[in-house]
């Protein structure tokens, strides 16, 4: 709370949300609850409707249809001017005519506020630029421009400020450190953060709950660990981190663990852990949770584990970690993480190697869908 | 970095002095263009408008310090001084109202049609300034719709526009048209569509966010836009010439019949650099004011 006024923020609701360009979705039929005070992201690939659902928030877009509401108060035909929400844009649309002082006091101008010097000195001190207050923003530094645009936001105390690629411009050390910045100044003043961002480990940094979208829908949603752990889509698993999946089918189940064939091979999947609901399901496993063994040492694999062959095809060592290409009988290619705790004695390109990892890491999705295309779909996003 | 290695100094020094030398070969054909057409005419131009007639020749001068010949021009042609002005500004002013609303369509809403419009106003040019002027003297002869519109109305004082101070203002304001929509385009064109939606979203309605973002950052276009219509319509005389009368000679007509057909080289030189003088002080408190050297 920046100016020491006790806020009372409410929750944003948007409820089926539409907008159609041309014959084309951009968002379709999206409901969604974000709670007060979260810290909430918006995540996909370009294209994918998350810009669009946030515009229409600002109130930038008219929807073609749903309604958003903040609270009670249904904010849907109110224009971007009216409406209690402030925006911080991609490549932050500073004001080049106006000082750093000025563009930061826009908003408490246009709403008539006399004395705006306190509040606008405490701002720039929040986001540590008071001595840049004279500058035009083409002296500032992208980081510093970013975090005026931050300023010129949160100043007007909106109930929900909306971040759209806020970090896009960035280069990597200064992504991290406002990354940081942004959650302390978030958590410092309590609003709702929505975070539009086609960066899955930005999102997974900063929000406490994270949405993920495709062709205008949220396919999942959920805080960062537990949508990384148990993915419940193919785009999901794909797009959040990366996933070695197998398409197989139901052969038993009991209470606990479902048997599902995959290319001749056994899975076990926990019932929990699976939502596929037919018969065809497709196995996930995330690479950092599998190991890798030598032929010969079959034996050290835990009984109930799943596991197969396979042949290195690439190994890049990540110092953190060393990634394994192996190609299996069937000519997939997975990936494996092995962190780098024990010394030497790595596999190499050509060792025929054992895979296993524990069942209660691994997930169930429904079958039916293509493994790759999602993949590669989220890889040029990410690109 | 050029305290830190001095070897790397003395050569940028070379390579920056190289630079500069290439520079002043750049601008040769220019000054020399200069040279030979602006500043040997200027300086002859100069010496003229001091020169004393030779008695009983009428035609004939020679070289002297006559500054008298300022104070009788001023004295006798104040009044078309003003007028020029006048007009001038007038037909600046309308050309501004006209050429905003229109830039600002072709920069921001005119879309896939944008570079049509562009064509369709320098398109008048290509037909010449003189033919132009004729077709408006078709346009606003008594007879014409345009007239007969306005007397319909009773809005004529005397029943006509053609050889009236409003022809001539017309003129000037349609001639000089493009020179306004062209930096006016510019300048908004290169405005950031995200600045007026940032201002939208910081509370600022449509016309608030025009007051406060777009006008000011379009003021160089402003600036850039009235220099060019008003310089020229200053010193234009075609257009009082063919559309006004004997009432409403401006400046340029005085230095044009001066210079042809009375043959007072001196006087109508004088003049000329009175115009010239007043236009750069008028212009020099302008930008003043505008401020423009504080904009982007």
């Amino acid at each position: 709370m920046v100016h020491g006024r006790e806020r009372n923020v409410e929750d944003l609701h948007l409820s089926n949300l539409t907008k159609m360009f041309g014959e084309v979705p951009a968002v379709d039929d999206l409901t969604l609850t974000i709670p007060a005070g979260s810290f909430f992201a918006l995540l996909g690939a370009s294209g994918c409707g998350k810009t669009t659902t946030l515009r229409m928030v600002a109130g930038l877009e008219d929807p073609t249809s749903g309604r958003i509401s903040i609270g009670e108060n249904d904010i849907t035909s109110l224009r971007a001017f009216q409406r209690p929400v402030n925006t911080v844009f991609q490549s932050y649309a500073l004001f080049p005519h106006l000082d750093i002082f000025e563009n930061v006091a826009f908003g408490l101008r246009r709403r008539g506020i006399k004395n705006v010097e306190p509040a606008v000195n405490a701002m720039l001190e929040l986001v540590e630029l008071a001595p840049m207050a004279r500058r035009k923003p083409t002296q500032l530094s992208g980081g510093q421009q970013q975090r005026v645009a931050v300023a010129r936001a949160l100043i007007n105390e909106p109930d929900v400020l909306l971040l759209d690629e806020p970090l896009g411009a960035l280069d990597l050390k200064l992504r991290r450190q406002m990354q940081i910045e942004l959650k302390r100044i978030q958590t410092e003043v309590g609003t709702t953060f929505v975070h539009v961002t086609h960066d899955q480990e930005e999102a997974m940094t900063m929000a406490d709950t994270i949405a993920v979208m495709n062709a205008g829908r949220i396919e999942q949603l959920g805080d960062p660990a537990s949508i990384y752990e148990l993915p419940k889509t193919v785009f999901v698993a794909n797009f959040l981190g990366q996933s070695n999946l197998f398409a197989g089918t139901r052969m038993s189940s009991d209470s606990n663990m479902i048997e599902v064939m995959s290319n001749g091979i056994k899975f076990l999947v926990p019932v929990q852990r699976n939502s596929a609901t037919g018969d065809e399901i497709i196995v996930g496993i995330r690479p950092e949770k599998m190991t890798v063994l030598d032929l010969y040492d079959g034996e050290k694999i835990p009984v109930g584990n799943n596991s197969f062959e396979g042949t290195v095809v690439d190994v890049s060592y990540a110092g953190v970690s060393t990634q394994y290409l192996i190609t299996l009988p069937w000519a997939q290619n997975i990936t494996v993480f092995e962190q780098n705790v024990i010394v030497g004695d790595r596999s190499s390109v050509g060792d025929r190697v054992l895979v296993h990892w524990a069942p209660e890491h691994t997930f169930g999705l429904a079958g039916g869908e293509t493994l790759l295309a999602t993949t590669a779909q989220a890889m040029a996003a990410g690109a | 970095m050029a305290a830190v290695l001095p070897s790397t100094k003395t050569t940028g020094v070379v390579v920056a002095q190289r630079k500069s030398r290439t520079g002043y070969f750049l601008l040769l054909p220019g000054m020399t263009w200069l040279a030979i057409f602006f500043a040997i005419p200027f300086v002859t131009l100069f010496l003229t408008s001091l020169q004393a007639p030779v008695e009983g020749q009428s035609g004939q001068y020679v070289p002297a310090f006559q500054i008298s010949n300022y104070s009788d021009a001023l004295l006798e042609y104040w009044p078309q001084f003003l007028r020029s002005f006048v007009y001038a500004g007038i037909a600046t002013g309308f050309a501004l109202l006209i050429a905003y609303p229109l830039a600002y369509f072709i920069a921001f809403k005119a879309g896939r049609w944008r570079a049509l419009m562009l064509v369709l106003v320098i398109a008048p040019s290509f037909a010449s300034f003189l033919l132009r002027t004729y077709a408006w003297k078709t346009i606003l002869a008594d007879e014409g719709f345009i007239t007969s519109f306005f007397n319909f109305l009773n809005l004529l004082p005397d029943d006509r526009i053609l050889n009236t101070g409003y022809a001539v203002v017309a003129g000037l304001t349609y001639n000089f048209l493009p020179f306004m929509i062209l930096p006016l385009y510019a300048a908004l064109e290169k405005i950031d569509p995200r600045l007026m939606e940032a201002s939208n979203d910081l509370y600022a309605s449509a016309f608030t966010t025009f007051r406060k973002v777009t006008w000011p950052l379009s003021l160089p276009g402003v600036v850039a836009g009235t220099l060019l219509t008003f310089i020229p319509a200053a010193g234009d005389y075609i257009n009082a010439e063919l559309l006004g009368s004997t009432q409403n000679r401006m400046i340029g007509n005085v230095i044009q019949t001066n210079f042809i057909e009375f043959r007072d080289y001196p006087t109508a030189s004088a003049l000329s650099f009175v115009l010239m003088a007043a236009i750069l002080v008028l212009v020099f408190t302008y930008i003043r004011r505008a401020g423009t050297e504080d904009l982007v």
